[in-house]
């Protein structure tokens, strides 16, 4: 795939002209911190920020989302069906979304696009999503990423690579997605032919600023129940609250809960995050929850993106090091050091699988 | 209050050595600055890992709910008021507590320091008077009194009210700190105009519930948010929904809350959901005299009654 530059002073109006054909989305500040917004007419996504304070995962996957409505007024014909709510699945374009956060749609599209359960409502947002990374040069001091599968210049999940270069952006155009975007820009600028070298030299120097590593090598090889009956689980959890921030901040916990919402005779079924930290997860009919403590919840947590994940799709951790979790607990808990409690009792020969 | 560290460490060691408790809660240095984690130690070895600075800002009494052992605890002066409640609600026995009192000079207030610097903050160093915040290419002090959190900064009980040790002599308390300006400018506000208040307070809620479970009030075993028969309040994004969240939250916390502020803290998307339960705190003060958690022997104004409290609401 080629490789475009954009002046910067092309920017706004490429963009003016690309939201001809697409809806535009990225990072905006409000108040204090920045989040992924519709942009307005002539809007620019603004680059200045690191990251956003919450994952772009909602642009996928809104927190709440109608999934179908229904009447029970028995007068109408059409009374207790079903049926399809409306969703604008007209083409768009996320821009400035970071490396890490693309690589999440990713891993969470393993659970959402099965060859056997395909969820109709996360894929129709992600197919009309063209994704238009912002490679990072500044990472956080927080962000794991580089050790968690994932880069500050990683192209997994993106279909155009921006790297700022200065008094243009450097474009690589990644998908036929990426071409159509590049094109709505009119932007046709190829880039020289020493732009994929001064693309590896700004890659490289951000990959050396991430000062945060996890250590993951023996988690697959570890002995599951080992690690689930770890000593240390009661002192990773004794600080946790329960709270959802963890999850919700994540761009890669999918799960979610199912409920029906009536006022009058109307109604929706809706999808709502949920959140293994929550009491209400996994409770069952009975009345019984097989993790009804803390601490079967925040060892579910860890369990699930540093082992199970791991076992079941062989594709790393279900975590790409954005380091969000990290920032925002409200009493600390830090899965880099979760992380290396696990992998060390892996490593220690007291957790290895029995061959 | 730096120097409060050591002793808290000698304490705990020798409570534990001699069996006095079975675990000592306090708190651990944290891996982010401007952070410390909640943490136990349960031998004296343990207790070197015990911490104190300006940002141990979460509520310990939320860490005793329903514990059996018997505990050594580090408590500012909130989290003692808080810890009273407990006792008076039966949460926790007097009788299983060791309260390590902290006199208490304030905590400081990690998003007001992370708005006030360049970039982004990779060390914090402290010392008596402040804080010096340094980044990339910054490095920028603060006096204390400027960037405590908001509750410590209208704090008039910094000591603990309730202690069995105490970690150093008590510090003078705050006079006349106007502790509800921001309560009357609410009241003073016509009810079109706090409603869009309270709109634009809530519009960033993700409902993480963070507030609640930081606040050593919220400890029902079902939260009226989680019941689901009858299901009380809708599970989605509803701005109905999520107010309901917050103004029920707050009213069960009516003469209970202490204003120590671990629910702003705790709150990832910054809202101060302190006006509603300050509100309240006043209400209890104006109309009762009340003021939470100060003695483990008078019953709170919400249980109670006597024949001279306000009776203006029945017509």
């Amino acid at each position: 795939m080629k490789m475009i530059a954009i002046p910067k002073k092309e920017w706004p109006a490429g963009l003016a002209k690309a939201a001809g054909s697409f809806r535009l989305f990225g990072p905006v500040k409000e108040k204090e911190f920045h989040s992924f917004k519709r942009l307005e007419n002539g809007q620019l996504p603004d680059f200045s920020c690191q990251n956003t304070r919450l994952s772009p995962k909602h642009l996928v996957y809104p927190q709440s989302e109608v999934m179908l409505t229904y009447s029970l007024d028995e007068s109408r014909p059409d009374h207790h069906i079903m049926k399809e709510a409306p969703a604008d699945t007209s083409p768009r374009a996320v821009l400035g979304i970071r490396p890490c956060d693309a690589k999440a749609f990713v891993l969470v599209r393993m659970n959402f696009d099965t060859p056997d359960y395909k969820d109709p409502y996360w894929l129709r947002a992600y197919e009309s999503t063209t994704f238009v990374g912002l490679s990072c040069a500044s990472p956080c001091s927080s962000c794991f990423c580089t050790t968690a599968g994932c880069g500050p210049f990683h192209e997994e999940g993106l279909d155009v690579l921006l790297a700022d270069a200065g008094d243009h952006f450097l474009a690589k155009v990644l998908t036929e997605k990426g071409a159509a975007w590049v094109a709505a820009g009119g932007w046709t600028q190829t880039a020289d032919a020493k732009a994929e070298g001064r693309l590896a030299d700004l890659r490289q120097a951000a990959e050396a600023k991430i000062a945060s590593q996890v250590q993951t090598e023996s988690l697959k090889a570890a002995d599951t129940t080992a690690l689930y009956n770890a000593g240390f689980w009661e002192e990773v959890s004794f600080a946790c609250i329960n709270c959802g921030t963890c999850t919700y901040s994540c761009p890669t916990c999918w799960c979610f809960d199912i409920q029906d919402e009536t006022r009058g005779t109307s109604g929706v079924r809706m999808k709502n995050w949920d959140s293994c930290m929550y009491p209400l997860f996994t409770l069952h009919g009975t009345g019984h929850n097989p993790r009804g403590t803390k601490l079967h919840r925040v060892r579910q947590r860890f369990m699930h993106k540093l082992k199970y994940f791991v076992d079941k799709y062989d594709r790393g951790i279900q975590c790409v090091g954005c380091g969000r979790c990290v920032r925002l607990c409200p009493v600390n808990i830090d899965i880099r050091r979760v992380c290396g409690l696990m992998n060390g009792l892996a490593a220690s020969g007291e957790a290895c699988a029995i061959d | 209050m730096l120097s409060y560290a050591e002793k808290i460490r000698e304490i705990a060691g020798r409570l534990l050595t001699s069996g006095s408790v079975e675990m000592v809660i306090g708190f651990r240095q944290g891996t982010v600055p401007m952070m410390n984690e909640p943490h136990f130690a349960k031998t004296p070895a343990q207790v070197q890992a015990l911490v104190w600075d300006s940002h141990c800002g979460i509520n310990l009494a939320n860490y005793l709910t329903d514990r059996k052992e018997k505990i050594g605890i580090v408590a500012k002066g909130c989290d003692s008021r808080n810890i009273v409640t407990h006792i008076i609600e039966n949460k926790i026995k007097r009788e299983q507590l060791v309260v390590i009192g902290v006199p208490c000079k304030g905590m400081v207030d990690k998003r007001k320091i992370a708005m006030k610097c360049p970039g982004e903050i990779t060390a914090v160093i402290e010392d008596e008077a402040g804080v010096t915040a340094k980044g990339g290419g910054f490095s920028q002090r603060f006096e204390k009194k400027d960037v405590l959190q908001h509750n410590c900064s209208l704090c008039i009980h910094r000591n603990p009210v309730i202690h069995d040790e105490l970690v150093a002599e008590p510090v003078p308390e705050q006079q006349g700190v106007d502790r509800y300006a921001d309560v009357r400018s609410l009241e003073a506000m016509g009810p079109e105009q706090r409603w869009k208040y309270v709109e634009e307070l809530l519009a960033p809620c993700v409902r993480c519930y963070a507030c609640r479970n930081a606040c050593p009030l919220c400890y029902c075993p079902t939260c009226f948010v989680d019941e689901a028969r009858p299901q009380w309040v809708g599970k989605g994004q509803d701005p109905q929904d999520v107010r309901a969240f917050h103004f029920l939250r707050a009213y069960h916390c009516a003469g209970r809350c202490t204003d120590c502020g671990s629910c702003e803290r705790s709150c990832p998307v910054g809202i101060n959901m302190r006006v509603f339960t300050k509100k309240l705190e006043k209400d209890c003060l104006d109309l009762f005299g009340w003021e939470a958690g100060l003695s483990l022997e008078v019953r709170p104004p919400l249980d109670t009654y006597r024949p001279q409290d306000p009776n203006d609401f029945i017509k």
